[in-house]
């Protein structure tokens, strides 16, 4: 079988963040990148996948970005995916999920994937729209917040999660598109030996900037600090000052005590 | 058609994230003197249709078919997809429930028109521009669109009030729609629930959740003891459930339970939109945090910057001292 997996280099949840001028991203200087947590859990069950199939399946990691992003395909590698296809940044589409999905499926539809798996959504954008937005011009069957995967020859169910508590179980034949919801797995650490292994690993680098047309449909037109609709007290002092304020709170204006 | 509201069907009545989008689309009506609709699909339609009626709109619609019946994403697309080009919407609105996330972008894609997701305000001041959250909460963006066509929208949990819906009468169309097995690339079960049971956390008048910057499991007795001095039920945010420290039932936010206790303890809980549509209705938030930017402070009445391990026991003890 050969599974793909989209991972996408963001800003940790950690990362500071400062406006780039133009007002319609942020600066790379300022962030501190890591893999889009849902993208890892992704990543691992589509190792998962290709390690209980044995044999001859190949998992193949696909991300858009600056050259930064190779850094997250070497994460990947390392965990134990086949090869990396790097993407090369087209900056006008990044807050863009239909021509991301434009870009993604021109490069991989020669690959011919069974599945195609990617996080539910991004931390940067949080659009959750490309994988499905793939699968459909890909021509393929898709799923949303998967919670579990069982994989046979030509088909895959997955349960899937709805809202409140509740699931589904959805099965369909390959190819499909998946989108992974965080919790599914435990995401592994890479060992000594596949952080090795990686750099012999294939990296294409793949340029479309020019090679294809690009329908444009939305973008960040300005991005900006959100305006707060309540008034927060912030309580300051140290410790004890800030315990003494804290109960007062709760006594006099909560009215909890 | 100006403006087209989609109805997503919960038990049998209207979801309150559909009752939301209404209010969006009579508001917009209103202020730019557009027509407005609704539609009702699949299962169900007729008495969803029934119920719609009774509000302030153009006229309500239905789309049905025995392969709606269950809902699965290539059908509900497909049909939806046939009444957009029957009726030519300007705008298409939808709560932006995991069911809409599911389907809608099938039909951005087949239609080739940007769907404008998890919004959280409309402006109409300047034309009229819709804004998300982006950077995880941390920043929002306004949206700017490509081209002239039909643009699919939904709106965040609470972006709008369900309570401002305005009453009226209006008329039911049913809209033919035509598919069939072949356009269905999935099987749908049943849905079931898991976990049954536990807490309903939507009682409790106070809840302490702890996030991640909880940091292990071995440091939870420390929000547990909070929570026994003032008499609160625990609950967390998704990654503490993840990481099986806590049954999903004490999970708040849009996979989990949507709360609005009296008071809302937010420990290490950086705000992550997931989380934060489950308890922004709180009547009183008060967050500790070591992360000053965090996101959580934006919504927080009370905010604490600095280590909830050395804060929280200390809390503890002078609540336990206040109390006697």
């Amino acid at each position: 079988m050969k599974l793909c997996v989209l991972v996408k280099q963001v800003p940790g949840s950690e990362s500071a963040l400062r406006i780039a001028s133009g007002n319609t991203w942020v600066e790379d200087a300022a962030a501190l990148f890591e893999m889009n947590e849902s993208d890892n859990y992704a990543l691992e069950e589509a190792l998962q996948i290709k390690e209980s199939l044995g044999n001859d399946s190949e998992v193949v990691v696909v991300s858009m970005g600056p050259e930064r992003v190779q850094k997250v395909i070497r994460e990947a590698l390392s965990k134990g995916a086949d090869r990396g296809i790097h993407i090369n940044e087209i900056p006008e589409i990044k807050s863009d999920p239909f021509a991301t999905a434009q870009v993604f499926a021109n490069v991989i539809k020669v690959e011919n994937f069974d599945l195609i798996f990617s996080g539910l959504q991004s931390d940067d954008v949080g659009s959750g729209q490309t994988g499905v937005i793939l699968g459909e011009m890909l021509g393929m069957a898709t799923a949303t917040l998967v919670m579990a995967t069982e994989v046979q020859e030509g088909s895959i169910k997955v349960k899937r999660e709805l809202e409140s508590g509740w699931f589904q179980w959805v099965s369909m034949s390959t190819p499909a598109s998946i989108t992974i919801q965080s919790g599914i797995n435990q995401p592994r650490y890479p060992s000594l030996k596949g952080i090795m292994g990686a750099k012999k690993k294939e990296m294409k680098v793949v340029d479309l900037s020019t090679a294809v047309t690009i329908e444009k449909q939305q973008s960040f037109a300005n991005i900006y600090l959100p305006i707060a609709d309540k008034k927060t007290e912030m309580i300051e002092g140290n410790v004890d000052q800030m315990v003494s304020r804290l109960v007062d709170v709760l006594k006099t204006e909560i009215k909890v005590l | 058609m100006d403006i087209l509201v989609v109805l997503e069907n919960n038990n049998g009545a209207i979801h309150r994230m559909s009752l939301e989008a209404i209010v969006a689309a009579q508001k917009l009506a209103d202020e730019q003197n557009l027509s407005n609709a609704i539609l009702a699909i699949g299962a169900d339609s007729n008495a969803l249709a029934n119920a719609a009626a009774h509000y302030d709109t153009g006229e309500v619609l239905t789309a049905e078919h025995n392969l709606l019946s269950v809902y699965n994403s290539d059908g509900y697309a497909a049909a939806l997809r046939q009444v957009i080009d029957q009726e030519k919407p300007s705008y298409v609105f939808f709560g932006h429930t995991y069911m809409v996330r599911d389907y809608v972008p099938k039909i951005s894609a087949q239609l080739q028109r940007p769907f404008l997701c998890d919004v959280i305000s409309l402006k109409t001041n300047d034309g009229l521009s819709f804004a998300k959250q982006a950077f995880n909460a941390k920043l929002a963006a306004d949206l700017g669109v490509a081209s002239e066509g039909t643009i699919l929208v939904s709106f965040q949990s609470a972006a709008f009030n369900a309570d401002l819906i305005s009453s009226g009468s209006a008329e039911i169309r049913e809209v033919a729609v035509e598919l069939d097995e072949g356009m269905i690339k999935t099987t749908a079960e049943e849905p079931f629930q898991e976990e049954a049971g536990g807490v309903d956390l939507t009682a409790a008048e106070i809840i302490i959740s702890v996030g991640r910057g909880i940091g292990k499991e071995e440091n939870l007795p420390i929000a547990e003891a909070l929570a026994q001095a003032i008499g609160g039920e625990i609950s967390s945010s998704r990654p503490v459930v993840d990481s099986g420290w806590l049954p999903s039932f004490r999970q708040i936010g849009s996979s989990g339970q949507t709360v609005s206790p009296k008071l809302y303890f937010a420990l290490g809980i950086s705000g992550a939109i997931q989380h934060v549509v489950g308890m922004k209705g709180s009547k009183n938030i008060v967050a500790i945090n070591k992360d000053a930017e965090a996101p959580i402070f934006e919504l927080a009445d009370y905010g604490v910057v600095g280590d909830l391990l050395e804060i929280v026991p200390k809390l503890t003890e002078a609540i336990l001292a206040a109390k006697n």
